[in-house]
């Protein structure tokens, strides 16, 4: 299979007229929030999840100071309760589901294809309304105060809350229901656009692996959504209409909620994980210089954990009482995710070897995250067999796996991401030096934070605790401290983003040497993306670029015309 | 721990003492010793695959850093399917053992054996209760050393979950539904006792203690608790009754808790939240624990749970005793 390589096209990213491109073609506060230009909605997202993140990371750091010490140390039981709710409803449905398709696949995604837009512009635009809809409707239940269920809502907790003002769950609830048409619609989206837009020269394993991973977390989108829906809408009805379906003294099951509950928020697990994964194949390859290494294998594992997630909810049930027998198969299941997972690392390594590695701030984010998911998916295998869950389940164990995957792993291949592709959204070079201090501190401090909570749980100290016996009070301080130095890392992050903006050196086409279709087109890019549809080729072949020390950056080397992409 | 049956309640035992690995607590459970084992199993395989990562990571970093930006590769192979086979199947097999031990665990966890003696576990906000073979109720899980038990869960209110670290053991407490744990070949020693699922203000505080026996003491233990009467005035048994049923929300004295404090509450006026004022009688205190939604004290959620049908009217009269001494030290 070799395609000519389209340089006729496309070997110049010609620096499109000063002024030109999709940032400056049209002003005004209208021409943003009317667009539908997916690279505007895509920063739009990124902007609004950015502010989630601060929103949540609030939370995050008031209940990290509050267990400073056992008992009371700045708020009651009811506020940490409170406080936990929220830090956990916002980071999972506000940020860390829609953050890296929502924002950098939305902007990324039609680029990669080469194509002007996503199939669908204007249900585009809709997603993101949604999105905010969502997200007021969740802010109401922290204006009101009365948020203390944890972000499951378990009933008959969620529905017998004591401290219940406004309905008590009910905005939340609303919240998540129509987050979840956004989250649907984009998936979608992303589902068509990938069908039907690709270019002349892309068949589906020319597609770059960030595209795999965006399609196999839109199927999961589009497949397991609905039940949240539904889920969350008998909720509603049961709280407000005493409905009896979950709530034991109705005639309900609460065992009932947890599987609708669990059926969508496992396989949501990998909607936040997969597109991390995708960014990390993107980044190891371009920064190793080297075509990524078993692409076949990865392209699949992207699919197989997509699969094999929609029958491992039970295992957040092992001891809530269902049958044994249930128990044990959802056991067997839940190891098949660990083998997709084990098979993308050992590639990633794989194409390291042999590679040129450049530590720039993306590619220090993506050796993080192997480091950070090894640990988190390793520790996974404890949860997964029975005899050891039994034990370490509900417990800070369980704490520090869910950070290590989730934030070790989606939010900082989220950051890798943002990184990558900050020249091609900004137009702007960040500091590099700060960046890998930040990096330095965003590291240190996540395994300060989390490391001793795998300890804390093991030895016994269950979740959601307010008060806690006085021996694990060193390691919560611990803990602490290193929430602390992340905090400071993420403030600097923040720093030279915004610096950046205003004062960073314009960004070349190309500064990183990628070979995937974005890169061909200027950076910011222009309204349209291409002039021209271009023609794509294997998009881990970085064999046809070459640094150009005048621009900082790489452009197609003249005489790569003739050579076939292998 | 001949001190009697009752006593020391209101020190808790340590969860995770002195003792024990760097992971986990110290064993006290039969099938305790097979499930670390599991747990070490997996730990050392994790090990050593997350140091091969590492290891292997660090050398290509630095191996093959790239030294001028212009540089080229010598590139190498971009798949090697045999290669990617063999690392797919080891993880395979290793996690194929894995779910292997962890099931034959757990298949040993939920099957008790015939004769064990069954206690009822009800779970509710915030505190447990224990209902021993002879109808005796209890705060706090007495077991001997020598017998298997089976303890059945259920709830009264929201879910719990209840958690002994040192037997490695959990099992939710749901409200409806029956769930059962069940123990063998428990060590003598005092153990604590927790709630792992969120279930509000005082899920942190819905601690218990966990005593094991030998044989004999449990028996002492068993007919003493029934009748704490017998041996003690009522005032004592009040004190003894409110330690292990409200000390997780009233305080005696006087810090401010999920609940009002009890100390010098008898006899004093108490502000309500609907505007109204009672004194503290033996009547509003007896309505209290029967019916706790009707007076709710001002500046407090209405999150009390009835104790109608878990104390009988002797041990409410020895409650309102005891709270009399307390009101009376106050005044002191």
């Amino acid at each position: 299979m070799s395609v000519l390589n389209p340089t006729i096209v496309l070997d110049q990213p010609a620096p499109a007229p000063a002024g030109v491109n999709y940032l400056t073609h049209t002003r005004g506060l209208r021409s943003w929030l009317l667009t539908i230009d997916h690279k505007r909605i895509g920063v739009m997202y990124l902007v609004s999840i950015l502010a989630a993140f601060l929103l949540g990371g609030i939370f995050a750091i008031l209940v990290r100071t509050e267990l400073l010490g056992p008992a009371k140390t700045i708020v009651t039981a009811d506020t940490y309760n409170q406080f936990f709710t929220l830090h956990g409803a916002i980071m999972i449905f506000l940020v860390i589901i829609p953050s890296i398709p929502a924002a950098l696949g939305n902007f990324v995604l039609p680029i990669m294809l080469g194509a002007k837009d996503l199939a669908f512009p204007r249900v585009n635009l809709l997603s993101y309304y949604l999105y905010l809809l969502g997200a007021l409707l969740a802010v109401v239940s922290i204006v009101s105060g009365s948020m203390d269920t944890g972000w499951t809502f378990y009933p008959p907790y969620a529905i017998d809350s004591a401290h219940a003002r406004f309905g008590g769950v009910i905005p939340v609830l609303l919240g998540v229901f129509v987050l979840g048409f956004s989250s649907i619609l984009t998936g979608l989206n992303f589902i068509v656009t990938i069908h039907k837009l690709r270019p002349p020269g892309m068949g589906w394993f020319r597609l770059p692996l960030f595209l795999w991973s965006l399609y196999a977390t839109s199927v999961i989108q589009v497949l397991a959504t609905p039940v949240l829906g539904v889920t969350v809408l008998l909720l509603i009805l049961e709280r407000a209409l005493r409905f009896g379906v979950f709530h034991p003294g109705l005639g309900g099951d609460p065992l009932l909620y947890q599987h609708f509950f669990w059926f969508y928020s496992h396989p949501a697990v990998y909607i936040m994980i997969l597109p991390a994964m995708g960014i990390i194949s993107e980044l190891v390859s371009v920064f190793s210089r080297k075509h990524i290494f078993g692409y076949h294998f990865i392209a699949f594992s992207s699919i197989a954990i997509a699969v094999f997630g929609f029958f491992v909810w039970g295992h957040h049930m092992f001891v809530s009482g269902q049958s044994p027998l249930v128990t044990v198969l959802f056991s067997l299941l839940t190891y098949s995710v660990s083998i997709p997972s084990a098979v993308k690392v050992f590639n990633w390594l794989a194409t390291m070897h042999g590679g040129s590695i450049s530590l720039r701030t993306p590619m220090l984010y993506a050796l993080a995250f192997i480091f950070m998911f090894g640990i988190g998916g390793l520790t996974g295998l404890f949860l997964g067999a029975l005899a050891t869950d039994v034990h370490l389940h509900d417990t800070y164990f369980v704490v520090a796996h869910f950070h290590y995957t989730m934030m070790g792993g989606t939010l900082i291949a989220m950051l890798g991401g943002l990184h990558y592709w900050w020249p091609k959204i900004t137009g702007r070079m960040y500091n590099e030096t700060w960046g890998r201090v930040a990096f330095v501190l965003v590291f240190l401090g996540f395994n300060v934070t989390f490391f001793p909570q795998f300890i804390m749980g093991s030895r016994g100290m269950p979740r959601r605790y307010f008060n806690y016996p006085p021996e694990f009070t060193a390691f919560h301080q611990l803990s602490t401290l290193g929430a602390y130095l992340m905090a400071i890392g993420f403030v600097i992050i923040a720093g030279y983003l915004l610096h950046s903006l205003f004062r960073g050196r314009p960004a070349p086409g190309n500064p990183w040497g990628g070979a995937t279709l974005e890169w061909q087109c200027s950076s910011p890019p222009p309204p349209d993306n291409f002039a021209t549809q271009p023609v794509a080729g294997d998009p881990y072949d970085f064999r046809a670029l070459e640094y150009d020390p005048g621009s900082g950056g790489y452009v197609m080397r003249p005489s790569a015309g003739a050579r076939p992409a292998s | 721990m001949s001190a009697g049956p009752l006593a020391q309640v209101t020190t808790l035992p340590s969860v995770a003492p002195a003792g024990g690995s760097v992971w986990l607590p110290p064993r006290a459970e039969g099938a305790a010793a097979e499930i670390d084992a599991v747990f070490y199993f997996i730990y050392w395989v994790s090990v050593f695959f997350f140091v091969l990562i590492v290891v292997l990571m660090v050398y290509f970093v630095i191996r093959y850093r790239r030294r001028v930006e212009s540089e080229q590769p010598r590139g190498g192979a971009a798949h090697n399917t045999r290669l990617e086979i063999t690392w797919s199947v080891i993880p395979l097999i290793l996690v194929v053992v894995m779910f292997y031990l962890g099931f034959r665990g757990y298949m040993d966890l939920v099957n008790p054996p015939a004769g064990a003696m069954d206690i009822q576990v009800l779970a509710q906000k915030w505190s447990w209760n224990f209902t021993y073979p002879n109808g005796h109720d209890d705060a706090e899980l007495h077991l001997p050393a020598g017998r298997n038990a089976r303890l059945v869960l259920t709830s009264n209110d929201v879910i719990h979950s209840f958690y002994v670290p040192a037997f490695r053991k959990k099992c939710d407490a749901v409200p409806g539904r029956y769930t059962y744990l069940w123990l063998r070949d428990l060590k003598p020693g005092e153990y604590l006792a927790l709630c792992a699922e969120y279930c509000g203000t005082g899920h942190s505080d819905m601690l218990t203690r966990v005593q094991v026996h030998d044989p004999a003491d449990f028996q002492k233990w068993l007919s003493e608790a029934s009748d704490p009467f017998r041996t003690r005035s009522y005032a004592e048994v009040g004190r003894l009754l409110v330690a292990r049923r409200c000390a997780s929300c009233h305080s005696v004295d006087g810090r401010a808790g999920v609940g009002p404090t009890f100390k010098g509450l008898y006899g004093h006026p108490v502000r309500l939240q609907d505007g109204s004022t009672v004194t503290a009688d033996e009547n509003y205190l007896r309505d209290s624990i029967l019916y706790p939604a009707r007076q709710v004290v001002a500046g407090y959620g209405p999150v009390m749970p009835t104790f109608r049908g878990q104390l009988r009217d002797r041990e409410i009269t020895a409650i309102i005793e005891y709270l009399k001494e307390l009101a009376d030290h106050a005044n002191r």
